[in-house]
């Protein structure tokens, strides 16, 4: 590898400078912020306390995030319901179709966010598609009010972040040694067995590593509370929005972003802890197999 | 062996329906002449007229297309050598990872507000330049993931041949190692593009208060906020068109590796 003894360190230390400059620094000046506190005018007045933080496990403030937590959880527990099934059809399909089908079940998470949320508005409204195809078959009473709804709202964030967990499960399914399925089922296990035993033990890496993905982004997600809940149903996302661009206090804005990102960092190790012994697990039942 | 692919053809039916049907429910939307989702009153291309005439929609796709083209040029260099740079290291190094790994993960909401703050208490004056500034962060991430994957399947010993014989580190960069990449390198850069022009949150903190600076992400937030709106149909399907077509070309280009 004589060609780049031409300096690693030098390839990569624009991109390094750049996000240190305008990554690091800027989340470390709010780590900073949110132990400060909101001056009169709205400034920041640097009176080293944990008021934030204190303010943050107040019940109104706890209850937000317990309720996000609440959404987040059951988007990540709906696409997982919805990602797993996809994601295991398409390892079962012929290997020249996969790429293209896994192309297409991710293309939309490319795409714009707004408009894919927009989409749901259009369908969800009460003059919208759905109570249209209603009224068509028949149903006469008063249009549902689906939009506006936490179901909306949870409807919304699966629908975005679905491609993801596709993406994530299909990628540790398609690892897997098909010759553990076969050994399970000489030794005389049914489908139904194999799959509870060895298939999806072995999946849960992906399954977590989309899970967590979906939880962290709708937790902190403020367009699809404001788009499809109406501004109704306030996430931390949108508590971090409000601190910033209308009441004006950074310093509590920021604690609250700091509590998400530590919230992160622990479900991302979680998560790496758990890819670690899934693997090693693997390792492991490819030697006895 | 047939009939057990009719399962998984059911469920790969209604998820790629589910994906699928509201996007195309816009576009079927955005050539209706009555621009209602209630009744179709005929095929029309007059909402995309109208886009035409709207000045706020095209100065929008003006500040976009300035933003993307800007962000992706800067962050395709950036992130390409920084692919090269973590890929030639004899050892992982486990901050690198975790610096070019970060912008992927941290939730949009927190590096949006914390990019305000930062502008804000060294006095920048916000506009293009600084959502140009912050887009480049997640966009070099990704040109250097794509790289890194190409990178991995290089190899090396041509470039060990390419200096026995003679030639330059430069001369060996440009004639072996660059056009060898190069597939992943527009690919990557074709994903900045379409992350950058759908890219909302963070433009939405670092472009200021001015009109001056809006982008199209922003403009239809503001329009759809408050109800449908019949324009916002045809805007909407311009621009997935436009991200599917970069997206397709990205893929195509890097077709040995899978998206």
């Amino acid at each position: 590898m004589s060609y780049n003894a031409a300096r690693p360190n030098l390839l990569a230390a624009p991109a390094v400078l750049w996000l240190v400059a305008f990554m690091i620094v800027p989340c470390a000046l709010i780590l900073l912020f949110a132990f400060f506190e909101r001056g009169v005018f709205g400034g920041i007045d640097y009176n080293l306390n944990l008021d934030n933080f204190r303010r943050v496990a107040d019940p109104l403030y706890a209850g937000i995030f317990l309720r996000s937590a609440r959404i987040a959880l059951t988007a990540a527990g709906l696409a997982i319901l919805i990602a797993y099934p996809a994601a295991y059809a398409i390892t079962r399909a012929l290997p020249t179709r996969q790429p293209i089908l896994l192309f297409f079940a991710v293309l939309p998470f490319w795409s714009n966010y707004l408009i894919r949320t927009y989409a749901w508005i259009v369908l969800l409204n009460r003059e919208g598609l759905v109570n249209n195809l209603l009224r068509g078959l028949g149903y006469h009473g008063e249009p549902l009010s689906m939009l506006y709804t936490e179901g909306a709202v949870i409807t919304g964030l699966v629908y975005n972040y679905l491609p993801f967990v596709i993406l994530a499960i299909y990628s540790t399914l398609s690892k897997l040694n098909p010759e553990l399925i076969e050994a399970s089922r000489d030794l005389g296990a049914g489908p139904v067995r194999t799959f509870l035993r060895v298939t999806l033990p072995l999946s849960l890496s992906g399954v977590a590593a989309g899970g967590v993905f979906v939880f962290i982004l709708s937790i902190g997600n403020f367009v699809t509370p404001a788009l499809l809940g109406g501004g109704r149903f306030q996430m931390v996302g949108n508590l971090v929005y409000d601190q910033f661009l209308s009441a004006n206090d950074w310093p509590f804005g920021a604690a609250l972003g700091m509590v998400l990102i530590t919230l992160m960092i622990v479900l991302l190790m979680l998560q790496a802890h758990m890819t670690a012994r899934a693997s090693g697990e693997t390792r492991g039942a490819s030697a006895d197999a | 062996m047939r009939n057990s692919r009719i399962p998984g053809r059911l469920v790969l039916t209604a998820v790629f329906g589910f994906l699928y049907l509201p996007v195309a429910v816009l576009v079927l939307l955005s050539f209706n002449e009555s621009g209602l989702p209630t009744t179709w009153t005929g095929f029309s291309t007059k909402w995309y007229g109208a886009l035409l005439g709207n000045g706020k929609i095209l100065g929008a796709a003006g500040n976009t297309l300035v933003v993307a083209v800007a962000a992706t040029i800067v962050s395709t260099i950036l992130g390409t050598l920084l692919a090269l740079g973590m890929e030639a290291r004899a050892r992982k190094s486990g901050t690198l990872e975790a610096i070019a790994f970060a912008p992927m993960v941290i939730p949009d909401i927190v590096l949006a507000v914390a990019l305000l703050s930062f502008f804000s208490k060294l006095n920048v004056t916000l506009g293009l330049h600084t959502i140009i500034i912050s887009h480049v962060i997640f966009d070099l991430a990704f040109v250097c993931s794509v790289v890194r994957a190409r990178l991995k399947n290089f190899d090396y010993s041509v470039v060990e041949a390419s200096r026995d014989l003679g030639a330059s580190g430069w001369t060996t960069f440009w004639r072996i190692t660059f056009p060898s990449i190069m597939p992943a390198v527009i690919a990557g850069a074709l994903l900045a593009f379409t992350l950058s022009v759908d890219e909302f949150i963070i433009s939405f903190f670092t472009a200021g208060a001015g009109r001056g600076s809006t982008t199209l992400p922003m403009q239809i937030y503001s329009m759809i906020r408050f109800g449908i709106t019949p324009e916002v149909n045809a805007l909407a399907t311009l621009i997935m068109g436009v991200s599917a077509t970069a997206l397709l070309l990205s893929q195509w280009l890097n077709r040995e590796q899978l998206p």
